[in-house]
């Protein structure tokens, strides 16, 4: 076929949406790059280093949607200062400049400032979407200027953002014109706003599916919105602090009762036991239900709510819920997919957790579980291998034993036996975490097994380098690696440079690697960044002595770009 | 004082402790380990806090034998294992969600002590093996406080210690002398003495008597005081 019309192309182009097969087709000829490019909407980047602004624009000049990821994950706990990077303003200077026609935004981790959402509210008339994960440096203020000039928003989801809550006025700011929104979430902001405000606000936009509510929003608010919130999907409550005799409870439980369309329950963030039992009027129908954030519900109330649950596809709880409530889930949630047990008690094992005889309990109950988060007291041998076995569909595994480095406590081994099972059962495994007592061996059951490996957390685990070294050679598909506090050094680092071109990034901080280790890395690997974060000691030059000092954190990930001009004074490039 | 090993080294400020049971080995004993503060103004303060090792020989013994296997050094002094205690940026729940809880807690607490129950808070002294909890409402001031603290860690010290004269401690602020300080709701470490009596006892969650050396960060506040007294 000699002439193929580009338009025929391009139609065909619209119905592949994923953007790794958009990448593949690019990558035919020079005619399909070229429609390709030029048909592409939603870019993703998974790292807002490996490129920039003006690329981004050169190569797909009509986007619309832009997903951006800026601080690595382990600044989730601190680990990372806070002035480290992750600005979004010369994305957004490019973009207004170059694309008038953009939609959406999605950051996570990244910082974003008053004046920035200011400059993307007035740069983009058609601007849709709007969602901030994780992310910090701006206030309330910013929030107006987008609820002011946005005018057909349809989505501001804000999730656990760092936001300063300066006046709950932004919420005032959505004009009366405002009835697009289709989505809102404001749960992570801590101060006032005004109720009769959101009440109307509700009122007037008939097509809203999920609305997260703060704190500072009362029951009797709440169950006017649900009343007139027709469309409601996804519900985050604010306050739910009622008298079970009071008029108010009655109202909401009678409003709850003809929510016929809510699937997904999420807030709690103020909640005492006996008011959970206004929501069961909904709980047959939900398919995710959130109740994170709700410490002081003890397991009995929990296990009472949850048997109304049989539909449930994904929950959130606290260890509070116990083994033996864990075990109700198993019971109750047949098609529990997605799990996640959080310690009620961050700083310390508390009375209330989990062990593994919950997590044995649900293998044994839900049979589609493929995601989970799990924090627990203790972990045996023994029970991750009946787990791999009952569950061998896992996507997403994830086990952080709250106290590092501890044993099975049955055997007093290392958990290399049960982790082993777990890789070589799962065949479709994308994303671990392994904890407690880890020796150099579970290090080559990931290498050797988990062939879709695409991300790993370490910590306190290995001996020697051999560790990190099966991984880096068995993982094919690995694009991220993260380690802290285990004894990998620099033999380990730079026995296959190479390897770190196909990753998107990697993180070590309380290692071994030394200071000239990374620098020969840098120097070998001229497309990776590689970046020391020193806090304690701010030099203006990188020392030239010292080589031998141990490096406390280390972040390197590949990019085309060169090293990042924003980088703070104590972030080094090498 | 003596660093403990090279893992830890780095990982520990020298504000690490180590203390030595009555009657233990050599360089044996609870291992007091302090946090390293991350940088950043924002975000949870890592407090620096002291918490007691006290786990039981086994654990001890596999995680020596663990961390004697990740320096692979032949030694005959025991490593000290990393202690049962906070750890930075571990477990690794997100800030975002450990604040909600700490403000959740706090406000239980409030609540308690609104309801006129006991104002218990933990108070530890730098360099003490074991923490001790005092009831902060049966004082009528600080200066009651201070005496009942010198009164509990005695032992522990060399004569009487005036927590409350700050002055004087200014003077001897690179010696071993003592600064009361205590971590208020909004999880800061404060000193002792700022505010009026009854906000401290509503706002205090714990007491901590830090050494005279670490207190440099808030002795500026102290200098200033003694200025003005003076």
């Amino acid at each position: 076929m000699n002439y193929f019309p580009e338009e025929v192309l391009e139609h065909i182009l619209d119905f592949v949406t994923s953007n790794k097969e958009r990448n593949a087709v690019s990558l035919v000829c020079k005619t399909w790059y070229k429609v390709e490019r030029e048909s592409r909407y939603r870019v993703f980047i998974g790292n807002c280093y490996a490129t920039n602004p003006e690329r981004l624009i050169a190569r797909f000049p009509r986007v619309k949607s832009l997903t951006l990821k800026g601080k690595p994950h382990f600044a989730d706990f601190n680990l990372v200062p806070h002035d480290w990077g992750g600005f979004v303003d010369p994305w957004i200077k490019t973009l207004a400049r170059a694309c008038p026609g953009f939609e959406e935004l999605r950051l996570k981790r990244m910082v974003v400032s008053d004046e920035i959402l200011e400059l993307l509210s007035k740069s983009f008339v058609n601007f849709k979407s709007l969602v901030l994960v994780s992310c910090d440096g701006f206030s309330t203020d910013g929030l107006a200027a987008i609820a002011a000039n946005c005018r057909y928003l349809r989505e501001l989801d804000l999730q656990e953002n760092e936001v300063d809550d300066r006046s709950g006025h932004w919420l005032s700011c959505f004009p009366e014109s405002c009835t697009s929104l289709v989505s809102l979430n404001f749960a992570c902001l801590k101060g006032e706003i005004n109720l009769s405000v959101l009440e109307r606000l509700v009122a007037r936009n008939p097509n809203l599916r999920s609305l997260r509510l703060n704190r500072a929003v009362p029951v009797e608010t709440l169950q006017k919105i649900i009343t007139k919130a027709h469309r409601l999907v996804d519900l985050g409550t604010g306050s739910f602090i009622h008298d079970p005799k009071s008029e108010t409870y009655q109202k909401l439980k009678n409003a709850m009762s003809k929510c016929e369309s809510i699937r997904s329950l999420s807030g709690f963030l103020d909640v005492a036991p006996h008011c959970l039992t206004a929501v069961y009027p909904i709980c047959p129908h939900l398919t995710s239900l959130n109740l994170s954030y709700a410490p002081g519900i003890n397991s009995n109330e929990l296990i009472k709510l949850i048997r109304h649950c049989r539909k449930l596809q994904r929950l959130w709880i606290l260890d509070c819920v116990g083994d033996k409530g864990l075990g109700i889930v198993a019971a109750t949630c047949k098609e529990l997919e997605e799990l996640r047990v959080f310690p009620s008690d961050p700083f310390g094992p508390g009375n209330a957790a989990v062990t593994e005889e919950g997590l044995v309990a649900i293998s044994v109950g839900c049979h589609k579980l493929h995601s989970l988060l799990y924090f627990c007291q203790q972990m045996t041998n023994a029970a991750l291998i009946t787990i791999a076995k009952n569950c061998p569909n896992f996507i997403r595994f994830r086990l952080c034993i709250l106290d590092p480095a501890k044993p099975d406590p049955d055997t007093m081994d290392p958990l290399d036996e049960g982790f082993g099972a777990i890789v070589q059962s799962c065949k479709r495994l994308r994303r671990l975490s392994i904890s407690g007592l880890l020796s150099d061996k579970v290090f080559l059951y990931i290498g050797t097994y988990a062939e879709q490996l695409e991300m790993l957390s370490i910590a306190f685990a290995g001996e020697s380098d051999k560790a990190m070294l099966y991984v880096l050679n068995g993982c094919k598909k690995l694009r991220k690696l993260e380690i802290r506090d285990c004894p990998f050094g620099n033999m380990a680092l730079l026995a296959d440079v190479g390897k770190y071109e196909t990753m998107r990034s990697l993180w070590m901080s309380s290692c071994e690697v030394t200071l000239q280790g990374c620098k020969t890395l840098a120097r070998l690997m001229p497309k990776l960044n590689v970046e020391i974060i020193n806090e304690n000691d701010l030099w203006d030059e990188i020392p030239a002595d010292d080589d031998r000092k141990k490096v406390e954190k280390m972040y390197l990930y590949r990019t085309l770009v060169g090293p990042r001009q924003d980088a703070p004074g104590f972030v080094w490039t090498l | 004082m003596e660093m403990v090993g090279g893992e830890e080294d780095r990982r520990l400020e020298e504000t690490e402790l180590r203390l030595g049971l009555p009657g233990g080995r050599a360089s044996e004993g609870e291992t007091a380990v302090a946090v390293i503060k991350c940088g950043g103004k924002r975000g949870f303060s890592e407090t620096v806090d002291l918490m007691l090792n006290l786990s039981t020989k086994e654990t001890l013994m596999d995680l020596n034998d663990k961390v004697k296997r990740n320096l692979a050094k032949e030694n005959d002094d025991p490593v000290k294992p990393p202690a049962k205690a906070l750890v930075v940026g571990w477990p690794p729940v997100r800030s975002f969600r450990k604040n909600i809880l700490a403000v959740q807690k706090s406000d239980v607490k409030e609540s308690e002590m609104m309801s006129g129950g006991a104002a218990f808070v933990k108070v530890s002294m730098d360099g003490a093996p074991y923490l001790r909890k005092v009831d902060l409402k049966i004082y009528k001031g600080y200066q009651e406080l201070s005496n009942a603290l010198g009164n509990m860690f005695s032992s522990f010290t060399v004569g009487m210690i005036d927590f409350m004269n700050v002055c004087k401690l200014m003077d001897l602020l690179n010696g071993s002398d003592y600064v009361p300080t205590y971590e208020d709701k909004d999880g800061d470490w404060m000193l002792v003495g700022d505010v009026p009596w009854e906000m401290f006892v509503e706002s205090c969650k714990r007491l901590r008597i830090m050494r005279g050396k670490e207190a440099i960060g808030l002795a500026p506040r102290a200098m200033e005081k003694c200025k003005n007294r003076s």
